[in-house]
Protein backbone atom coordinates (compact mmCIF):
# COMPACT_ATOMS: atom_id res chain seq x y z
CA UNK A 1 0.00 0.00 0.00
CA UNK A 2 1.38 3.36 -1.10
CA UNK A 3 2.17 5.45 1.68
CA UNK A 4 0.11 7.78 3.25
CA UNK A 5 0.37 11.82 2.39
CA UNK A 6 -1.24 14.34 4.88
CA UNK A 7 -3.66 16.82 3.13
CA UNK A 8 -4.90 20.17 4.30
CA UNK A 9 -8.01 21.89 2.65
CA UNK A 10 -10.87 24.38 3.43
CA UNK A 11 -14.43 22.68 3.13
CA UNK A 12 -17.22 24.88 2.82
CA UNK A 13 -15.70 27.49 4.73
CA UNK A 14 -14.00 25.27 7.50
CA UNK A 15 -10.22 23.91 7.95
CA UNK A 16 -10.40 19.80 6.87
CA UNK A 17 -7.04 17.81 7.60
CA UNK A 18 -6.64 14.14 6.52
CA UNK A 19 -4.43 11.41 6.00
CA UNK A 20 -4.96 9.92 2.65
CA UNK A 21 -3.81 7.18 0.41
CA UNK A 22 -2.94 8.74 -3.07
CA UNK A 23 -4.84 7.16 -4.69
CA UNK A 24 -8.32 8.56 -2.82
CA UNK A 25 -10.38 10.24 -4.85
CA UNK A 26 -11.67 13.29 -3.34
CA UNK A 27 -15.24 12.11 -3.48
CA UNK A 28 -14.79 9.15 -0.92
CA UNK A 29 -12.17 11.70 0.83
CA UNK A 30 -15.30 13.55 1.68
CA UNK A 31 -17.95 10.82 1.74
CA UNK A 32 -15.86 8.17 4.08
CA UNK A 33 -13.46 10.01 5.82
CA UNK A 34 -15.37 13.30 6.65
CA UNK A 35 -18.75 11.88 6.56
CA UNK A 36 -19.86 14.63 4.28
CA UNK A 37 -22.08 12.03 2.54
CA UNK A 38 -24.10 14.53 0.89
CA UNK A 39 -21.78 14.16 -2.09
CA UNK A 40 -23.27 11.70 -4.29
CA UNK A 41 -21.17 8.63 -6.07
CA UNK A 42 -23.20 7.45 -8.82
CA UNK A 43 -21.01 6.08 -12.28
CA UNK A 44 -17.62 6.83 -11.00
CA UNK A 45 -16.20 7.84 -14.45
CA UNK A 46 -17.42 11.28 -14.60
CA UNK A 47 -20.89 10.87 -16.61
CA UNK A 48 -23.83 11.39 -13.91
CA UNK A 49 -22.62 14.24 -12.87
CA UNK A 50 -23.91 13.48 -9.09
CA UNK A 51 -20.33 13.82 -7.13
CA UNK A 52 -20.00 17.12 -8.79
CA UNK A 53 -18.21 19.74 -6.22
CA UNK A 54 -17.08 23.88 -6.32
CA UNK A 55 -13.27 22.85 -6.17
CA UNK A 56 -11.62 26.70 -6.13
CA UNK A 57 -15.31 28.23 -7.14
CA UNK A 58 -15.13 26.13 -10.30
CA UNK A 59 -17.74 22.89 -10.90
CA UNK A 60 -15.67 19.63 -11.00
CA UNK A 61 -16.74 15.57 -10.73
CA UNK A 62 -14.88 14.65 -7.43
CA UNK A 63 -14.84 11.11 -8.86
CA UNK A 64 -12.04 12.32 -10.98
CA UNK A 65 -10.10 14.53 -8.69
CA UNK A 66 -7.26 12.42 -5.98
CA UNK A 67 -7.73 14.37 -2.49
CA UNK A 68 -4.27 14.83 -2.64
CA UNK A 69 -4.63 16.73 -5.54
CA UNK A 70 -7.04 19.09 -3.40
CA UNK A 71 -4.33 19.88 -0.43
CA UNK A 72 -4.22 23.49 0.04
CA UNK A 73 -7.41 24.00 -2.06
CA UNK A 74 -10.99 25.24 -1.10
CA UNK A 75 -14.00 22.57 -1.82
CA UNK A 76 -17.53 23.62 -1.36
CA UNK A 77 -20.45 21.08 -1.14
CA UNK A 78 -24.24 20.78 -1.09
CA UNK A 79 -23.56 20.88 2.89
CA UNK A 80 -21.98 24.32 2.72
CA UNK A 81 -25.45 25.69 0.59
CA UNK A 82 -27.60 26.44 2.90
CA UNK A 83 -26.52 29.01 5.74
CA UNK A 84 -25.37 27.80 9.11
CA UNK A 85 -29.17 28.87 10.51
CA UNK A 86 -30.73 26.27 7.74
CA UNK A 87 -31.91 29.20 5.76
CA UNK A 88 -32.05 26.97 2.19
CA UNK A 89 -30.16 28.89 -0.78
CA UNK A 90 -32.49 30.30 -3.30
CA UNK A 91 -31.45 27.68 -5.86
CA UNK A 92 -32.80 24.60 -2.91
CA UNK A 93 -35.36 26.51 -2.57
CA UNK A 94 -36.89 26.56 -6.05
CA UNK A 95 -36.18 22.81 -6.43
CA UNK A 96 -38.07 22.31 -3.27
CA UNK A 97 -41.09 24.88 -4.69
CA UNK A 98 -40.98 23.27 -8.44
CA UNK A 99 -40.35 19.64 -7.30
CA UNK A 100 -37.07 19.92 -9.13
CA UNK A 101 -36.36 16.31 -7.17
CA UNK A 102 -37.60 12.93 -6.65
CA UNK A 103 -35.66 10.71 -5.19
CA UNK A 104 -32.89 13.46 -4.71
CA UNK A 105 -29.51 10.89 -6.10
CA UNK A 106 -28.22 13.33 -8.61
CA UNK A 107 -29.68 16.87 -6.68
CA UNK A 108 -26.07 16.96 -5.14
CA UNK A 109 -24.33 17.35 -8.25
CA UNK A 110 -27.40 19.38 -10.10
CA UNK A 111 -27.19 22.07 -7.25
CA UNK A 112 -23.47 22.61 -7.28
CA UNK A 113 -23.23 22.37 -11.10
CA UNK A 114 -26.18 25.21 -11.13
CA UNK A 115 -24.02 27.14 -8.30
CA UNK A 116 -20.99 27.60 -10.99
CA UNK A 117 -23.74 27.79 -13.78
CA UNK A 118 -25.44 31.30 -12.31
CA UNK A 119 -22.19 32.33 -11.14
CA UNK A 120 -21.07 32.89 -14.07
CA UNK A 121 -24.20 32.98 -16.21
CA UNK A 122 -26.76 34.75 -14.08
CA UNK A 123 -28.55 36.11 -17.24
CA UNK A 124 -29.18 32.46 -18.31
CA UNK A 125 -32.55 32.74 -19.79
CA UNK A 126 -33.37 30.72 -22.76
CA UNK A 127 -34.49 27.04 -22.26
CA UNK A 128 -32.32 25.49 -24.14
CA UNK A 129 -28.85 27.26 -23.51
CA UNK A 130 -30.18 25.71 -20.09
CA UNK A 131 -30.87 22.33 -20.89
CA UNK A 132 -27.18 22.40 -22.83
CA UNK A 133 -25.45 23.52 -19.54
CA UNK A 134 -27.58 21.14 -17.25
CA UNK A 135 -26.45 18.17 -19.74
CA UNK A 136 -23.55 17.14 -17.78
CA UNK A 137 -25.96 15.82 -14.97
CA UNK A 138 -28.13 13.24 -14.88
CA UNK A 139 -31.64 12.96 -13.60
CA UNK A 140 -33.47 9.42 -13.83
CA UNK A 141 -36.65 10.13 -11.91
CA UNK A 142 -38.39 13.60 -12.03
CA UNK A 143 -37.82 14.91 -15.57
CA UNK A 144 -35.74 18.18 -16.11
CA UNK A 145 -38.78 20.34 -16.37
CA UNK A 146 -38.49 21.16 -12.57
CA UNK A 147 -35.18 21.76 -12.23
CA UNK A 148 -35.27 23.79 -15.79
CA UNK A 149 -37.91 25.49 -14.12
CA UNK A 150 -36.10 25.93 -10.71
CA UNK A 151 -33.30 27.53 -12.85
CA UNK A 152 -35.04 30.00 -14.72
CA UNK A 153 -36.22 31.22 -10.95
CA UNK A 154 -33.32 31.73 -9.70
CA UNK A 155 -31.68 33.60 -13.11
CA UNK A 156 -34.71 35.81 -13.24
CA UNK A 157 -34.09 36.89 -9.74
CA UNK A 158 -31.24 37.14 -9.96
CA UNK A 159 -31.36 39.75 -12.58
CA UNK A 160 -34.03 41.48 -10.82
CA UNK A 161 -31.98 42.03 -7.83
CA UNK A 162 -28.78 43.43 -9.88
CA UNK A 163 -30.84 45.77 -11.63
CA UNK A 164 -33.04 47.11 -8.71
CA UNK B 1 -14.44 1.19 -8.58
CA UNK B 2 -11.59 2.57 -7.22
CA UNK B 3 -8.17 3.19 -8.66
CA UNK B 4 -5.60 0.69 -8.01
CA UNK B 5 -2.60 1.67 -5.89
CA UNK B 6 0.23 3.53 -7.67
CA UNK B 7 3.24 5.78 -6.23
CA UNK B 8 2.14 9.39 -6.85
CA UNK B 9 4.47 12.41 -7.87
CA UNK B 10 3.45 15.83 -8.06
CA UNK B 11 6.68 17.38 -9.44
CA UNK B 12 6.73 20.67 -9.50
CA UNK B 13 8.91 21.67 -12.54
CA UNK B 14 9.42 20.44 -15.82
CA UNK B 15 13.05 18.79 -15.63
CA UNK B 16 11.47 17.06 -12.29
CA UNK B 17 8.70 16.02 -14.41
CA UNK B 18 11.17 14.38 -17.66
CA UNK B 19 13.17 12.96 -15.23
CA UNK B 20 11.00 11.28 -13.02
CA UNK B 21 9.42 10.16 -16.99
CA UNK B 22 12.99 9.16 -17.93
CA UNK B 23 12.83 6.69 -14.40
CA UNK B 24 9.91 5.02 -14.98
CA UNK B 25 9.32 4.89 -18.74
CA UNK B 26 6.64 2.74 -19.40
CA UNK B 27 5.34 2.38 -15.76
CA UNK B 28 4.15 6.15 -15.22
CA UNK B 29 0.95 7.88 -16.72
CA UNK B 30 1.20 11.54 -16.51
CA UNK B 31 -1.82 12.99 -14.91
CA UNK B 32 -3.04 16.43 -15.97
CA UNK B 33 -6.84 17.20 -16.12
CA UNK B 34 -7.31 13.80 -14.83
CA UNK B 35 -10.92 13.34 -17.34
CA UNK B 36 -9.77 10.45 -19.35
CA UNK B 37 -6.94 8.61 -17.16
CA UNK B 38 -9.32 9.42 -14.01
CA UNK B 39 -11.53 7.00 -15.69
CA UNK B 40 -9.23 4.48 -16.73
CA UNK B 41 -7.92 4.24 -13.48
CA UNK B 42 -11.43 4.05 -11.70
CA UNK B 43 -12.04 1.34 -13.98
CA UNK B 44 -8.78 -0.18 -13.42
CA UNK B 45 -8.14 -0.49 -17.33
CA UNK B 46 -4.84 1.44 -16.14
CA UNK B 47 -2.91 0.16 -13.52
CA UNK B 48 0.30 2.10 -13.84
CA UNK B 49 2.57 1.92 -11.49
CA UNK B 50 3.23 5.24 -10.85
CA UNK B 51 1.47 8.97 -11.10
CA UNK B 52 3.27 11.75 -12.52
CA UNK B 53 0.98 14.93 -11.64
CA UNK B 54 1.66 17.49 -13.38
CA UNK B 55 -0.66 20.13 -11.86
CA UNK B 56 1.49 21.71 -9.29
CA UNK B 57 4.09 22.24 -12.93
CA UNK B 58 3.26 26.37 -12.72
CA UNK B 59 5.13 26.81 -15.43
CA UNK B 60 3.47 24.97 -17.66
CA UNK B 61 0.18 27.26 -17.58
CA UNK B 62 0.93 29.60 -20.31
CA UNK B 63 -1.09 31.09 -22.94
CA UNK B 64 -0.40 33.48 -25.47
CA UNK B 65 0.48 34.37 -28.81
CA UNK B 66 3.88 33.95 -30.84
CA UNK B 67 5.21 34.96 -34.16
CA UNK B 68 1.74 33.92 -35.57
CA UNK B 69 0.98 31.23 -33.29
CA UNK B 70 -1.41 30.37 -30.47
CA UNK B 71 0.77 28.72 -27.77
CA UNK B 72 -1.15 26.94 -25.25
CA UNK B 73 0.80 25.38 -22.40
CA UNK B 74 0.27 21.71 -20.90
CA UNK B 75 -1.50 23.29 -17.77
CA UNK B 76 -3.83 25.31 -19.99
CA UNK B 77 -7.78 23.61 -18.76
CA UNK B 78 -10.11 23.47 -21.61
CA UNK B 79 -12.68 26.25 -20.28
CA UNK B 80 -9.84 28.62 -19.41
CA UNK B 81 -9.09 27.93 -23.76
CA UNK B 82 -12.72 28.82 -24.55
CA UNK B 83 -13.45 31.61 -22.62
CA UNK B 84 -10.05 32.88 -23.02
CA UNK B 85 -10.44 36.27 -25.89
CA UNK B 86 -7.19 35.67 -27.04
CA UNK B 87 -8.09 32.44 -27.94
CA UNK B 88 -11.55 33.37 -29.83
CA UNK B 89 -9.57 35.71 -32.14
CA UNK B 90 -6.49 34.07 -32.60
CA UNK B 91 -8.13 30.76 -33.21
CA UNK B 92 -11.33 30.58 -33.82
CA UNK B 93 -11.38 26.97 -34.98
CA UNK B 94 -9.70 26.39 -31.55
CA UNK B 95 -12.49 28.15 -29.55
CA UNK B 96 -15.38 27.15 -31.74
CA UNK B 97 -14.22 23.19 -31.07
CA UNK B 98 -14.22 23.60 -27.11
CA UNK B 99 -17.41 23.56 -25.88
CA UNK B 100 -18.39 20.42 -28.05
CA UNK B 101 -15.83 18.63 -25.59
CA UNK B 102 -17.92 16.98 -22.59
CA UNK B 103 -19.73 19.21 -20.32
CA UNK B 104 -18.37 22.72 -18.61
CA UNK B 105 -17.85 20.62 -15.65
CA UNK B 106 -15.38 18.50 -17.57
CA UNK B 107 -14.01 21.35 -18.92
CA UNK B 108 -12.92 22.76 -15.95
CA UNK B 109 -10.10 20.48 -15.04
CA UNK B 110 -9.61 19.09 -18.58
CA UNK B 111 -6.27 20.28 -20.38
CA UNK B 112 -6.27 21.18 -23.89
CA UNK B 113 -2.88 19.16 -24.51
CA UNK B 114 -3.73 16.49 -22.05
CA UNK B 115 -6.73 15.88 -24.64
CA UNK B 116 -4.27 15.55 -27.83
CA UNK B 117 -1.80 13.41 -25.87
CA UNK B 118 -4.29 11.22 -24.97
CA UNK B 119 -5.70 11.13 -28.12
CA UNK B 120 -9.12 9.54 -28.04
CA UNK B 121 -10.50 8.77 -31.45
CA UNK B 122 -13.42 10.57 -31.30
CA UNK B 123 -11.76 13.56 -29.48
CA UNK B 124 -12.56 17.01 -30.90
CA UNK B 125 -8.69 18.35 -30.85
CA UNK B 126 -7.42 16.33 -33.39
CA UNK B 127 -8.72 17.25 -35.99
CA UNK B 128 -8.52 20.70 -34.72
CA UNK B 129 -4.41 20.45 -35.15
CA UNK B 130 -4.83 18.36 -38.12
CA UNK B 131 -6.86 21.06 -40.07
CA UNK B 132 -4.94 23.88 -38.78
CA UNK B 133 -1.35 21.97 -39.34
CA UNK B 134 -0.67 22.74 -35.75
CA UNK B 135 2.87 21.30 -34.08
CA UNK B 136 2.89 19.76 -30.91
CA UNK B 137 6.26 20.63 -28.54
CA UNK B 138 7.77 17.55 -26.54
CA UNK B 139 10.76 16.88 -23.94
CA UNK B 140 12.53 14.43 -22.54
CA UNK B 141 15.81 14.48 -20.29
CA UNK B 142 16.94 13.92 -23.99
CA UNK B 143 16.06 16.80 -25.12
CA UNK B 144 13.08 18.77 -26.61
CA UNK B 145 11.63 18.03 -30.10
CA UNK B 146 8.97 19.58 -32.02
CA UNK B 147 6.08 17.02 -34.12
CA UNK B 148 3.80 18.22 -36.73
CA UNK B 149 -0.01 17.22 -35.90
CA UNK B 150 0.03 14.96 -39.03
CA UNK B 151 2.50 13.28 -37.76
CA UNK B 152 1.81 13.05 -33.87
CA UNK B 153 -1.23 10.58 -34.09
CA UNK B 154 -0.44 7.06 -34.61
CA UNK B 155 -3.40 4.79 -33.84
CA UNK B 156 -5.79 4.41 -31.41
CA UNK B 157 -4.88 6.41 -27.86
CA UNK B 158 -1.62 5.97 -29.13
CA UNK B 159 0.91 8.62 -30.35
CA UNK B 160 4.47 9.59 -31.42
CA UNK B 161 5.32 10.30 -27.54
CA UNK B 162 7.47 7.59 -26.26
CA UNK B 163 6.87 6.80 -22.95
CA UNK B 164 9.71 9.36 -21.21
CA UNK B 165 8.33 12.23 -23.24
CA UNK B 166 6.24 14.72 -21.94
CA UNK B 167 4.04 16.57 -24.28
CA UNK B 168 4.84 20.48 -22.95
CA UNK B 169 2.87 22.72 -25.41
CA UNK B 170 0.61 22.47 -28.64
CA UNK B 171 1.18 25.53 -31.33
CA UNK B 172 -1.63 26.20 -33.40
CA UNK B 173 -0.96 28.73 -36.15
CA UNK B 174 -3.16 31.91 -35.50
CA UNK B 175 -5.85 33.02 -37.97
CA UNK B 176 -4.90 34.23 -41.18
CA UNK B 177 -6.85 36.71 -43.24
CA UNK B 178 -9.28 35.64 -45.77
CA UNK B 179 -9.08 32.28 -44.14
CA UNK B 180 -12.60 31.15 -42.42
CA UNK B 181 -12.87 28.21 -40.22
CA UNK B 182 -15.84 25.75 -38.78
CA UNK B 183 -16.49 23.33 -36.88
CA UNK B 184 -19.55 20.58 -36.75
CA UNK B 185 -20.42 17.71 -35.21
CA UNK B 186 -22.82 14.90 -34.12
CA UNK B 187 -23.51 13.39 -31.32
CA UNK B 188 -26.59 11.66 -29.74
CA UNK B 189 -26.88 14.06 -27.00
CA UNK B 190 -24.34 17.12 -26.33
CA UNK B 191 -21.17 16.15 -24.72
CA UNK B 192 -21.44 12.74 -25.83
CA UNK B 193 -18.37 11.57 -27.97
CA UNK B 194 -18.73 12.52 -31.51
CA UNK B 195 -19.84 10.32 -34.11
CA UNK B 196 -18.35 12.30 -36.34
CA UNK B 197 -16.26 15.45 -36.16
CA UNK B 198 -15.17 17.84 -38.48
CA UNK B 199 -13.13 21.07 -38.97
CA UNK B 200 -12.86 23.06 -42.04
CA UNK B 201 -10.53 25.93 -43.08
CA UNK B 202 -10.77 27.63 -46.46
CA UNK B 203 -8.55 30.57 -47.62
CA UNK B 204 -9.61 32.63 -50.30
CA UNK B 205 -7.54 34.61 -52.63
CA UNK B 206 -7.88 38.31 -54.04
CA UNK B 207 -10.15 37.95 -56.41
CA UNK B 208 -12.69 35.64 -54.32
CA UNK B 209 -11.21 32.35 -55.58
CA UNK B 210 -10.28 29.12 -53.15
CA UNK B 211 -6.43 29.63 -52.17
CA UNK B 212 -6.67 26.66 -50.01
CA UNK B 213 -9.24 24.17 -48.27
CA UNK B 214 -8.63 21.41 -45.42
CA UNK B 215 -10.78 19.26 -43.83
CA UNK B 216 -10.03 17.25 -40.90
CA UNK B 217 -12.53 14.36 -39.37
CA UNK B 218 -12.75 13.23 -36.21
CA UNK B 219 -14.57 9.88 -35.09
CA UNK B 220 -14.52 7.67 -38.38
CA UNK B 221 -11.48 5.75 -37.94
CA UNK B 222 -8.78 5.31 -34.92
CA UNK B 223 -7.28 8.01 -35.58
CA UNK B 224 -8.36 11.76 -37.17
CA UNK B 225 -8.04 12.08 -40.57
CA UNK B 226 -6.90 14.63 -42.63
CA UNK B 227 -8.20 15.99 -46.21
CA UNK B 228 -6.28 18.20 -48.34
CA UNK B 229 -6.73 19.12 -51.76
CA UNK B 230 -3.97 17.40 -53.53
CA UNK B 231 -6.21 17.00 -56.55
CA UNK B 232 -6.96 20.64 -57.05
CA UNK B 233 -10.53 20.16 -56.69
CA UNK B 234 -11.28 23.88 -55.27
CA UNK B 235 -7.99 25.57 -55.51
CA UNK B 236 -8.30 28.56 -58.32
CA UNK B 237 -11.92 28.05 -58.16
CA UNK B 238 -14.96 29.93 -56.97
CA UNK B 239 -16.58 28.89 -54.11
CA UNK B 240 -19.77 27.36 -55.56
CA UNK B 241 -22.59 25.41 -53.76
CA UNK B 242 -21.40 22.81 -55.99
CA UNK B 243 -17.45 22.71 -55.82
CA UNK B 244 -18.01 22.68 -52.14
CA UNK B 245 -20.43 19.58 -51.95
CA UNK B 246 -18.03 17.55 -54.05
CA UNK B 247 -15.19 18.09 -52.25
CA UNK B 248 -16.78 17.36 -48.82
CA UNK B 249 -18.37 13.95 -50.76
CA UNK B 250 -14.78 13.14 -52.44
CA UNK B 251 -13.37 14.28 -48.67
CA UNK B 252 -15.72 11.52 -47.38
CA UNK B 253 -14.79 9.40 -49.19
CA UNK B 254 -11.56 9.50 -49.36
CA UNK B 255 -11.20 6.95 -46.19
CA UNK B 256 -13.02 3.88 -44.64
CA UNK B 257 -15.16 4.76 -41.32
CA UNK B 258 -14.85 2.17 -38.85
CA UNK B 259 -18.00 0.83 -37.70
CA UNK B 260 -19.25 0.36 -33.84
CA UNK B 261 -21.93 0.11 -31.15
CA UNK B 262 -22.92 3.23 -31.85
CA UNK B 263 -23.16 3.91 -35.96
CA UNK B 264 -22.50 1.68 -38.94
CA UNK B 265 -19.61 2.82 -41.34
CA UNK B 266 -21.87 3.56 -44.02
CA UNK B 267 -23.71 5.86 -41.51
CA UNK B 268 -20.34 7.76 -40.56
CA UNK B 269 -19.39 7.78 -44.29
CA UNK B 270 -22.83 9.59 -44.70
CA UNK B 271 -22.58 11.91 -41.86
CA UNK B 272 -18.86 13.15 -42.31
CA UNK B 273 -20.37 14.16 -46.21
CA UNK B 274 -22.91 16.17 -44.47
CA UNK B 275 -21.26 17.77 -42.20
CA UNK B 276 -18.05 18.37 -43.75
CA UNK B 277 -20.52 20.25 -46.39
CA UNK B 278 -21.64 21.99 -43.80
CA UNK B 279 -18.64 22.96 -42.09
CA UNK B 280 -16.78 23.51 -45.61
CA UNK B 281 -19.92 26.47 -46.54
CA UNK B 282 -19.66 27.72 -43.12
CA UNK B 283 -15.56 28.72 -43.31
CA UNK B 284 -16.48 29.92 -46.99
CA UNK B 285 -18.94 31.93 -45.36
CA UNK B 286 -16.73 33.56 -42.76
CA UNK B 287 -13.29 33.69 -45.11
CA UNK B 288 -15.62 36.33 -47.01
CA UNK B 289 -16.12 37.96 -44.15
CA UNK B 290 -12.30 38.23 -44.06
CA UNK B 291 -11.98 36.75 -40.52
Amino acid sequence: MAEKRTIQLTINGRQHSGQVEPRRTLADFLRQDLDLTGTHLGCEHGVCGACTILLDGAAVRSCLVLAVQANGRRVETVEGLADPKGKLHPIQTAFHKHHALQCGFCTPGFLMSIVELLNTRPDIEDEDEIRTALAGNLCRCTGYSGIVAAVREVAAQLRRERTS
Amino acid sequence: MKPPPFEYHAPTTVAETVSLLSHYGEDAKVLAGGQSLMPLLNFRLARPAAIVDINGVEELDYLHQEDGWLVVGALVRQRAAELSALVTETCPLLAEALPFIGHFQIRNRGTVVGSLAHADPAAELGAVALALGAELRIQSTRGTRTVPAERFFVSYLTTALAPDELLVEARFPAARPRTGYAFAEFARRHGDFALVGVAAVVEQDQAHRCADARLAFTGVGPVPILFTDEQGLLRGEPLTPQAMNVFAERAAASFEAEPDVHASAEYRRELAGVLAEQALKSAAARSKKGN
